[in-house]
């Protein structure tokens, strides 16, 4: 979807329906012009701020299948291609680079995460909901502020855990050294959905003869299934994005994930193979916009706090 | 996290069974593996960070003899300080500035009806779903000296080239000229922050009840009146919630300006991030490096601050 520029959205003639009058309008015909007009600006206004975010990513495209001859001519017109456009640059992408070892070394590292963080999440989210009390809410958010500490300051000190560890230029260290921000972004995320599962539930399940843990067991965890595909998601989608730490911690190419191998690794010295590179950050980019899309909502009641009941 | 069936004869009493049954024990240990992790890998980290920076250690020498203020006072008398500490707050309250405007105007269109609605949400959330690092490098040849397509755009309008506004060269040389390099910086913040805080508007627009928007129609309440009287105090903290998050990812941020600049040209579009990252990781003065990352820190539990008095104040509201 994101392959293509956005088509200018053909102005829509607002429904022909008869005009309620509130009296203050000065003429039906005033009020009609001015509806039309309201329409014309939201729809330029929307084709505005669509091309302002997705132009970047039409040139990535654009780019991407064009060929050497085509792209570095001066005198070509770039916003079209002038040689028929080719597959070579993506071929090349995962024939000659290391890309496809970033791809890998980035699914290896998402899903130790993720199940790292779910492991401490979850129990850590129902005990904020359902036995800290008043103290739970109040705990929680400060354990989302947690999140906020931004990499730029841990990752000096961190490098020097990440070596005692024996971690060091290694893809586990980033293993170990996420679920720092993933944990405090996903036990805020899941206790959302904790809360708006009743009490009863449980309570029934417990005087039915299941223990506390047998109860959460059968009971919540099915019922919180959303919550948990959320906490994957999102713990999945975090660990895409980071960069810092994993500037830090690798250096060899073997180790590396896309975000830090794509930038450091097909980017050298006075070279740029920019067709391949635009399709390394293309190929990441749709996917991962994709799954935020999908689960948007949840992301934003947990970053306003509960400040919007969604 | 095997269930332990207890014969269902046993009636439930308020007496606990196990000792896991126990709120006061069951609580805490379920929350401890995340605060665990928490200590040992935010906590104790900035705890060393703090020592780091008060002491002389190297990458060549790593014992942690504490010096005292040393490298903060060497640090802030380096004139690449003072160029780092002015470009990130210019970037982000410039940056801030610009998305709190354009972030308002956007979440209001978004939130009437138009077709293309749910395209025109994905492209605009791009952006910010976008793995920054692999978003900078698009910019990286968006602004290309040579074939940046800007350039291009503007040497058919006339704009660029011999004997025009922006000429006589052919090309902009966005990131080689100091002051082109921070706006691209500046604009490049604007547009990746740009979604999270429609977003989050959004939300709040949506959450206006439905029938303080009718009771100000009834009353004749224009689109500006119901702007300044409904909407923008209705939408304060919401819109308060959205400026610290872009204020915190932009003032935190080293990767825009690593990818496409790596500070240049001669430091003119570092930042404390960024220069922090090249004096301790790859300069190798880990403690004049913590000492740079720490000047984020005041700034940062601001926010925190901030952020903390905005969410009691709407759970009480």
């Amino acid at each position: 979807m994101a392959t293509s520029v956005p088509p200018a959205p053909a102005p829509k003639t607002p429904p022909v329906t008869a005009p309620r009058y509130t009296g203050l309008e000065t003429s039906p015909g005033v009020a009609r012009a001015k509806r039309v007009g309201a329409r014309g600006i939201l729809y330029a206004g929307a084709t505005f701020f669509a091309l302002f975010a997705a132009l970047p990513f039409a040139w990535m495209v654009l780019t991407i299948f064009k060929q050497d001859t085509d792209l570095y001519n001066a005198k070509h017109n770039p916003f079209v291609y002038n040689d028929p456009p080719t597959l070579d640059n993506v071929r090349a992408l995962f024939n000659e680079t290391e890309y496809v070892t970033f791809v890998v070394n980035t699914l290896i590292v998402a899903v130790a995460v993720v199940a790292i963080t779910l492991v401490a999440v979850v129990p850590a989210a129902y005990s904020l909901t359902r036995l800290a009390g008043r103290w739970g809410e109040g705990l929680g958010i400060g354990i989302f502020l947690v999140y906020l500490v931004p990499p730029t300051l841990l990752f000096i000190p961190l490098s020097r855990v990440v070596t005692e560890l024996g971690l060091r230029n290694s893809k586990w260290a980033m293993v170990v050294v996420y679920p720092s921000f993933t944990i405090p972004f996903c036990t805020w995320l899941l206790m959302g959905f904790f809360k708006s599962i009743p009490w009863d539930i449980e309570e029934q399940a417990m005087i039915d003869g299941y223990s506390r843990l047998g109860a959460i067991w059968r009971t919540v965890l099915p019922i919180a299934i959303p919550g948990l595909l959320t906490v994957v998601v999102f713990a999945f989608a975090l660990t895409m994005h980071e960069f810092v730490y994993a500037l830090a911690f690798t250096s060899s190419s073997a180790e590396k994930t896309i975000s830090n191998g794509v930038p450091t690794e097909l980017v050298r010295g006075d070279v740029f193979y920019w067709q391949s590179l635009m399709a390394a950050a293309a190929i990441v980019a749709v996917p991962v916009a994709l799954l935020y899309n999908v689960f948007l909502d949840r992301f934003i009641a947990g970053f306003t706090l509960g400040a919007v009941k969604g | 996290m095997t269930a332990t069936v207890a014969p269902p004869s046993v009636p439930a009493t308020r007496q606990p069974r196990y000792l896991l049954d126990r709120e006061g024990v069951l609580g805490p240990l379920m929350l401890l593996p995340a605060v665990l992790y928490i200590v040992a890998l935010v906590g104790f980290p900035l705890v060393l960070a703090i020592l780091y920076s008060l002491s002389d250690v190297t990458v060549g020498d790593q014992s942690i003899d504490l010096i005292g203020f040393g490298n903060f006072t060497a640090v802030w008398d380096n004139g690449t300080f003072q160029k780092a500490l002015r470009n990130t707050f210019l970037f982000t309250f410039a940056s801030q500035a610009l998305v709190l405007v354009l972030a308002n105007l956007l979440a209001l269109i978004l939130s009437a009806d138009f077709h293309g609605k749910r395209l025109v949400r994905f492209l605009i959330l791009l952006p910010w779903t976008t793995p920054i690092a692999l978003a900078a490098i698009g910019w990286l040849w968006m602004l290309d000296s040579v074939y940046s397509p800007i350039d291009a755009a503007l040497r058919s309008a006339g704009l660029l080239g011999p004997d025009t506004p922006f000429g006589p060269l052919r090309n902009m040389l966005w990131l080689s000229k100091p002051d082109l390099a921070r706006l691209s910086v500046l604009l490049i913040h604007t547009w990746r922050t740009l979604p999270l805080a429609t977003v989050i508007l959004l939300a709040g627009l949506t959450a206006i009840p439905q029938d303080v928007k009718d009771a100000a129609n009834v009353d004749g309440a224009g689109f500006w009146r119901q702007l300044i009287y409904i909407r923008i105090p209705l939408l304060l903290p919401i819109m308060t919630v959205a400026v610290l998050y872009g204020v915190i990812f932009t003032f935190t941020d080293m990767t825009v300006v690593y990818v496409l600049t790596r500070g240049g040209p001669i430091d003119n579009t570092q930042v404390l991030a960024s220069w922090a990252f090249l004096k301790g990781v790859e300069g190798g003065d880990l403690a004049q490096g913590a000492a740079i990352a720490l000047f984020l820190f005041p700034v940062m539990a601001g926010v925190a601050a901030l952020m903390l008095r905005t969410a009691r104040r709407t759970e009480t509201s």
